[in-house]
């Protein structure tokens, strides 16, 4: 930071007409985004007893239940795999991004106290929340895999795709909290609309069911919903179930347009956080 | 170090007020934002100025304009609501301004606050990095420092428990320690100081002192006048977010002092507490009805009203008038008129009467002090008044007389004696 501010003037002015998303900036506090996912991460392990068993136990149970309702009674076909991995494979990037959109789309508020008296790109807010929950995602993912041992599936070259359907589902729940922590520092509403948006947002995605279901021009439709190309491609990737391929493609735009959209509206109101929170 | 640190041109900051506003705009906004997404807010904003009442913005700062050179240590001064903490809000990038601009060179620290972002559950090291981080501090500027930290918040031993242990003195000073040694080229430091006990706030006196003298840019604000006086060598002075007077620190000080006194003393909120404390004092004229303006050819009266709600031992009571410059001229407490301090609860209320043609003209300030085993109650400067010239001798011609008090003393002139050279002692005459 003391390298190109020094030196360099600063010139605070009104927010009329400003775009540049700063992105050196965020690079000069990326060691607070650190801190500020190391806080959460720690916090979390010091106030909950089970800690990190919690990552596993909520897509866990979600998959018991999934495969006890859809895939045992209502008979919901599964793409060839055994129900329950095929479940699983999709609540591990689901329950990462249900997660951090809450926390993201709570996070200017919680911080309410940190923007109102100091200094910093408000971007880390959302960004650290969206990144808190990948450590969690990591520990499912590991379940994920000694189950995929256990059924004796191997992954097929597919799987280098993964990184990028990671960043996929990394974008579209960052994109979703700046949009929404935004909204919420001035309508509060914003935190009583998100867990419905959770709620309607899993049915609306391929998790319990596969998206095979829909007829090929529609399910390239589906796209638009960002978390259908990611689920699928992760059962892809991994699985080896049919290749989501055009769904993806779209889910992708989608993303990109709401990130992009998502960053300048952000950019344009983060002025005057400290006024209305 | 030719280019100002800081150069501020004409800025201003308006807020809307009104909670009720906002929710009828909700719809508005929303409306608004479903047939264009991607307009600035500022555009609407305009449209719902058309609309609303001017009344519904006030501006919090306008017009504001000074430059700061490096090195500097300028004190921004003025009463509650004239404009501080936004001017401070906006260079700390807290804020933005709605119009003028600030141009910053260098790295700016600002603390208007200790103790920002800690978090209970983390131990006090865990908590050092974490506000270390939050005020802009690189992890290896922490490494570094973290030993003098600790040291300058004489927390060692409690380093590795969660603050939530500890003693809210303790968390002060762990969060000015951390804030302290952060080393910005420019420090904007808002009332910070007025945390800890006496003997902590005088540390960290010392530690501004010491950054002052660094070289590094300071703008401080701050209720507390001698500490403002101590470190800064020139003042601004806000009015209703305005900058109303620009100078060397000891005259702005002086005039902010005389202008934000009241010229009387009245306690509101009365105080719950069990110790006497003072509910009003103001001068008054003969007939017990309040005057500003007293003469100096009159004897003041200063009536004092105090509440003692339980009796406690050796309860004195005491008035001091001050110079405009803050010096005392002299104390007064009803034992030096022979009458004693009522110890007896309930509230009391003395007149003191300060003999005429004692005070010269020109403002003053009075302190009032109720003490005993502590001080108990010592308001200082309580109110100030201002006495004008009355038709004595001592202002019989024009033109201000020097000194703090006038003194009728009795003056024997001889007529011109052929026998004493001009040089020789004044014989001892005087009785």
């Amino acid at each position: 930071m003391e390298a190109f501010e020094r030196s360099s003037v600063v010139r605070i002015a009104p927010a009329r007409g400003r775009l540049s998303p700063r992105l050196h900036e965020l690079w000069a506090y990326r060691e607070l985004l650190y801190f500020l996912v190391w806080r959460d991460v720690k916090v979390r392990y010091k106030q909950t007893v089970l800690g990190a068993a919690w990552a596993v136990i909520q897509p866990f149970l979600g998959m018991v239940v999934f495969s006890l309702f859809f895939g045992k009674l209502a008979k919901v076909p599964s793409d060839g795999v055994p129900y329950p991995i095929f479940s699983y494979a999709a609540l591990v990037p689901w329950t990462y991004f249900a997660t951090a959109i809450a926390s993201g789309g709570n996070s200017l508020v919680s911080s309410q106290n940190l923007i109102s008296k100091v200094y910093f790109p408000r971007l880390l807010i959302p960004i650290a929340a969206v990144v808190t929950p990948l450590v969690d995602l990591a520990i499912a993912f590991g379940v994920l895999l000694l189950m995929m041992l256990w059924y004796g599936m191997l992954p097929t070259a597919a799987i280098l795709w993964l990184p990028g359907l990671l960043m996929l589902a990394v974008a579209a729940a960052l994109a979703s909290s700046l949009w929404l922590s935004a909204l919420n520092v001035e309508y509060r509403d914003v935190r009583y609309v998100i867990p419905f948006l959770v709620q309607f947002w899993l049915f609306a995605t391929p998790v319990a069911y596969p998206a095979s279901l829909l007829p090929p021009p529609w399910r390239t439709l589906y796209g638009l919903n960002p978390m259908a190309g990611v689920v699928e491609g992760f059962r892809w990737a991994l699985l080896g179930t049919p290749a989501p391929g055009a769904m993806t493609l779209v889910s992708c735009l989608v993303v990109v347009v709401l990130l992009i959209a998502g960053l300048i509206h952000f950019r344009r109101v983060e002025g005057t956080f400290a006024d209305v929170i | 170090m030719s280019s100002p640190a800081l150069r501020i041109e004409n800025l201003g900051k308006r807020y809307r007020i009104g909670t009720r506003e906002r929710y009828a705009t909700l719809r508005d906004t929303l409306s608004r934002f479903a047939t264009a997404p991607f307009r600035h807010p500022r555009s609407s904003e305009a449209q719902s100025a058309m609309r609303h009442a001017q009344s519904d913005f006030i501006w919090a700062m306008r017009n504001v304009s000074f430059e700061v050179p490096q090195g500097e240590v300028l004190g921004i001064i003025g009463r509650n609501g004239a404009g501080k903490s936004t001017l401070l809000k906006i260079l700390s990038r807290i804020t933005d301004p709605t119009e003028g601009y600030a141009d910053i060179r260098g790295r700016v620290g600002s603390l208007l606050e200790v103790g920002t972002g800690f978090h209970p559950e983390l131990t006090g090291r865990e908590n050092i990095y974490l506000n270390g981080a939050i005020l802009g501090m690189k992890k290896a500027e922490i490494d570094r420092k973290l030993d003098e930290i600790v040291a300058f918040a004489e927390v060692e031993r409690f380093l590795d428990t969660p603050v939530k242990h500890y003693s809210s003195g303790m968390y002060v000073r762990l969060a000015f320690a951390v804030a302290a040694h952060l080393e910005p080229e420019i420090l904007i430091v808002d009332e910070v100081l007025a945390v800890g006990d006496a003997q902590f706030q005088r540390k960290c006196l010392g530690k501004m002192s010491d950054v002052a003298q660094g070289g590094r840019t300071i703008l401080f604000v701050s209720h507390n006048m001698p500490a403002v006086q101590r470190l800064c060598s020139r003042c601004v002075l806000l009015e209703s977010g305005r900058a109303v007077q620009d100078g060397p620190a000891p005259a702005v000080i002086r005039s902010y002092l005389a202008e934000s006194i009241g010229s009387a003393y009245v306690r509101e909120p009365l105080p719950a507490k069990a110790t006497p404390y003072f509910t009003a004092a103001a001068i008054e004229d003969a007939h017990g009805s309040p005057l500003s303006a007293p003469l100096s050819s009159d004897p003041i009266c200063l009536a004092v009203r105090w509440h003692v709600p339980e009796p406690v031992p050796n309860l004195r009571v005491g008035i001091g008038i001050n110079s405009a410059h803050g010096t005392r001229i002299f104390g007064s407490a009803p034992e030096d008129d022979g009458a004693v301090t009522p110890s007896a609860s309930g509230t009391h209320e003395a007149r003191i009467r300060i003999p005429a043609d004692l005070l010269l003209a020109g403002q003053y300030t009075v302190a009032l002090c109720l003490w005993g085993d502590a001080i108990y109650d010592y308001p200082d400067p309580a109110f100030s008044f201002r006495v004008e010239p009355g038709p004595s001798p001592a202002y019989s011609r024009d033109g201000a007389r020097d000194g703090l008090i006038q003194v009728r003393c009795s003056w024997e002139i001889t007529a011109p004696n052929r026998n004493v050279a001009a040089n020789a002692a004044p014989g001892s005459r005087c009785r």
